[in-house]
């Protein structure tokens, strides 16, 4: 049976956090938890989820949860799922939840260590393209053209100058069993590919476009919106990796306007029509690569 | 059902601040309602039960009771993406008092 909004667990795992309202990666970690279960043990870096999770005496998860070194999601996981083999304990999902930073910066190596024993975990991804839980800062997933406060836009340079790195085709890479691009905007699609991974044995990574109102300037109720139309104007690709294919989950005929995924956004409201252009060649691109290259 | 569920708030000393890495799950103390401008009330003649609104919100506050959207204000932040996600338009933002 498929999931949907109808068959998933009634059960809150994460509840009373104190994420801004409209967080994307806060709705990210609630709905996967859902799946996935009381006995999900999660592990969380530095980041905004920690953060938002565990002030003591706020401890905001009902499930088995803890907080790793930022670097060390994947290594923690490893560990986590060793000890419970270890003590004969089956009934459980080793989940890391690590931001974009904490994940294609400094949790890579960790990462692609997991991956490389093939360490039996599911590591999730929630990007929301900087290092929030900092103030905003650039990370190698945020994108080209994005304004934080360490790639500032001016006269001369506006915002980042270096494109997103892609991190789910570094991890496929590895020739991981199972590796999904997914947003929160749509919300069956990411739920079923965690669905399908819990499944898998090995390491899983799922990568989830997860909005920060207060990083990416748009009102707190347009967070779904945004989180749809990153993937509508082509800038994000729903796709799976698995059995050492690539395929998409959705190839759109059309796509809508970049410009206007863009200019709501205040990360990129200095860019002028020349850098939109850049991001929208960029765009096509990509998905000439993909239709040329995947299924 | 499963939720972390506000408690006692001790006063926690030093003795009581885990060595270890362990605590109790689901332990709040805090609610969130105080960081609301705007609240999200339902209209159950127009609410249809489809869930969406408990599908995306990112605090987990709303449930389904009877065919219907319930929501918890103790936890409500008054983002309003309920509100936008409801196809009948079944949810309203009004402003607090
Ligand atoms: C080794 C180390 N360096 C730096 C920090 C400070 N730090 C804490 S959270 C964070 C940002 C995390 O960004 P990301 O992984 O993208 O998650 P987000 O906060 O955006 O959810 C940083 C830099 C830290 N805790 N540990
Ligand atoms: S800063 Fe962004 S990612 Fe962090 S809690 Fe707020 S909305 Fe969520
Ligand atoms: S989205 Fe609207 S119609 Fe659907 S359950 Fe929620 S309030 Fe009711
Ligand atoms: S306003 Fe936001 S937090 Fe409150 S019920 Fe709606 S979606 Fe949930
Ligand atoms: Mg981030």
């Amino acid at each position: 049976m498929s999931i949907s909004a109808k068959t998933l667990d009634k059960n809150e795992y994460f509840y009373g956090h104190k994420a801004c309202a409209g967080c994307g990666g806060s709705l990210a970690v609630r709905n996967v938890l859902k799946v996935l279960g009381k006995n999900a043990v999660a592990v969380l870096p530095a980041g905004c989820m920690s953060a938002v999770g565990f002030n003591f005496p706020q401890l905001c998860f009902a499930n088995n949860a803890i907080i790793s070194t930022f670097a060390g999601t994947a290594s923690m996981l490893t560990g986590i799922e060793a000890g419970f083999r270890r003590r004969g304990i089956k009934d459980f999902t080793a989940v890391g939840f690590a931001g974009d930073g904490g994940t294609a910066d400094i949790g890579i190596q960790a990462l692609s260590g997991a991956i490389d024993r093939n360490d039996n975990i599911i590591y999730i991804c929630y990007d929301n393209e900087a290092y929030m839980n900092t103030g905003i800062q650039k990370s190698g997933l945020t994108p080209f053209g994005a304004k934080t406060t360490t790639t500032p836009a001016g006269s001369n340079i506006h915002g980042n100058i270096r494109p997103k790195k892609n991190m789910f085709e570094i991890v496929a890479a590895h020739d991981i069993p199972y590796a999904a691009t997914a947003t929160v905007g749509y919300m069956n699609d990411f739920l079923n590919k965690v669905e399908k991974a819990s499944k898998i044995q090995g390491t899983k990574y799922i990568h989830v476009i997860a909005p920060c109102p207060t990083g990416w300037g748009i009102p707190v109720s347009d967070t779904i919106d945004a989180a749809r139309e990153i993937v509508d104007c082509g800038l994000w690709y729903l796709a799976e990796y698995e059995n050492h294919e690539f395929k998409l989950s959705r190839d759109p005929k059309t796509f809508t306007s970049v410009e206007d995924y863009l200019r709501k956004q205040a990360r990129f409201k200095h860019l002028t029509d020349e850098d939109i252009k850049i991001i929208t060649d960029s765009r096509d691109k990509k998905w000439e690569f993909i239709r040329k290259n995947w299924n | 059902m499963i939720k972390p569920t506000v408690r006692e708030k001790k006063n926690f000393g030093f003795a009581d601040v885990p060595e270890d890495t362990s605590f109790e799950a689901g332990y709040l103390v805090s609610v969130n309602s105080g960081w609301r401008s705007i609240r999200p009330v339902v209209n159950t003649d127009k609410c249809i039960g489809c869930m969406q609104c408990y599908l995306y919100c990112p605090d987990g506050v709303i449930s389904i009771q009877e065919n219907k959207a319930v929501i918890d204000y103790d936890f409500c932040k008054g983002c309003g993406i309920c509100s936008k996600i409801c196809k009948p338009g079944a949810i309203g933002m009004e402003r607090e008092r």
